[in-house]
């Protein structure tokens, strides 16, 4: 099988739990749009493109109340920003393609694929076809989005009581999965121990800024661990 | 769809693709300072956990800090997993596999 199918599948089949998880979130977006006063045309086209499951949801609220169709957009911009540490890590990685391929995975980058595809990129191993690997997540991801959402609109109220299934598990379960490999060192530890503090204490914030807060917090307090700690060892060295 | 549903999602498009987009269109152009290179490597740790602690803590957005959370039952049965089996696939069935059956029993 050539290098970029199995990349491909290899993106696909690791997201699996993920799109496991967004399918209760898609199946009731579709459900609540149908009650928004948005006509469905607009709510699948706003998966089609804007495809970011919060912002939507927030969308949906916002559309009910009547908000102001810039109000909505600048509250998207905000819900948003978090991607801005996304593509910073992924950056380095993909440098080299061409803006074409930036442009695609750019358009599909969600919280999910991040978080898969970052394991592929760092892995050791020389294959020049990572990026197939994330596009493999990110068509996986899109296409699920598309089939839930489009499902929750048809089945409107009557969609069993999906919320209750605790399928939402997933997503938790599968972040805590892919966190512990990272946790090797004392500034990791650190940076986690800290982003989960304060995200505890930011719960208040609305628009899921306190993710973004959170992680920040936690990235200045690994990076300051690490540097103390090389301080204190270049001190002992000498 | 009316012209206002088309200009909000017009609007979200470019806003969302924008922020996912700027960096990457920079990707071959910017030199990163030193400090900002060892600060991306804590950033999917630290965004995974902000997301993450507040969903297992919060299930449906009040808190629930008792063992009859399944979703932080099976939250520690992913970790206990996770450090044990190094292998995801294996992490996310046994944590799933707790969350189901805590529930079942409760």
């Amino acid at each position: 099988m050539a290098l970029r199918t199995q990349e491909f599948i290899g993106g696909v089949r690791d997201t699996l739990p993920l799109m496991l998880g967004a399918f209760p979130f898609g199946l009731i977006y579709g459900a609540v749009a149908a009650t928004s006063g948005l006509s469905p045309t607009a709510a699948m086209a706003m998966s089609a493109f804007v495809f970011a499951g919060a912002s939507q949801f927030i969308a949906l609220g916002l559309v009910a109340a009547q908000t102001p169709v810039a109000i909505i957009v600048l509250t998207t911009l905000i819900v948003n920003l978090r991607h801005l540490l996304y593509s910073a890590t992924l950056m380095p990685f993909l440098k080299d393609l061409s803006h074409k391929w930036r442009i695609a995975l750019a358009f599909w980058l969600t919280d999910e694929t991040f978080a898969v595809t970052v394991h592929r990129f760092q892995r050791a191993d020389a294959s020049a076809e990572k990026h197939w690997y994330q596009f493999g997540s990110s068509i996986a991801m899109y296409l699920n989005w598309q089939f839930w959402c489009f499902s929750g609109l048809m089945l409107g109220k009557r969609i069993p009581a999906a919320s209750g299934w605790g399928l939402d598990v997933a997503m938790p379960i599968a972040f805590i999965g892919m966190i512990i490999p990272f946790v090797k060192t004392i500034p990791m530890a650190v940076c986690v121990l800290t982003a989960g503090a304060a995200a505890l204490l930011t719960l208040a914030l609305p628009y899921k800024l306190g993710i973004m807060v959170s992680a920040c917090a936690g990235i200045a307090a690994g990076l300051t661990v690490e540097r103390t700690r090389k301080k204190t060892k270049g001190a002992s060295g000498r | 769809m009316t012209t206002s549903e088309a200009a909000l999602i017009a609007g979200m498009t470019a806003v969302t693709f924008g922020v996912r987009y700027f960096l990457f269109a920079l990707a071959d152009r910017i030199r990163m300072a030193a400090w900002i290179e060892a600060a991306l490597k804590f950033i999917p740790p630290a965004v995974l956990t902000a997301i993450t602690l507040p969903a297992v803590l919060l299930p449906h957005g009040d808190w629930h800090l008792s063992f009859s959370n399944p979703y932080l039952i099976a939250a520690l049965a992913t970790a206990a997993a996770g450090v044990r089996t190094r292998n995801l696939l294996a992490t996310i069935a046994i944590g799933l596999a707790a969350f189901f059956v805590y529930r079942l029993f409760l």
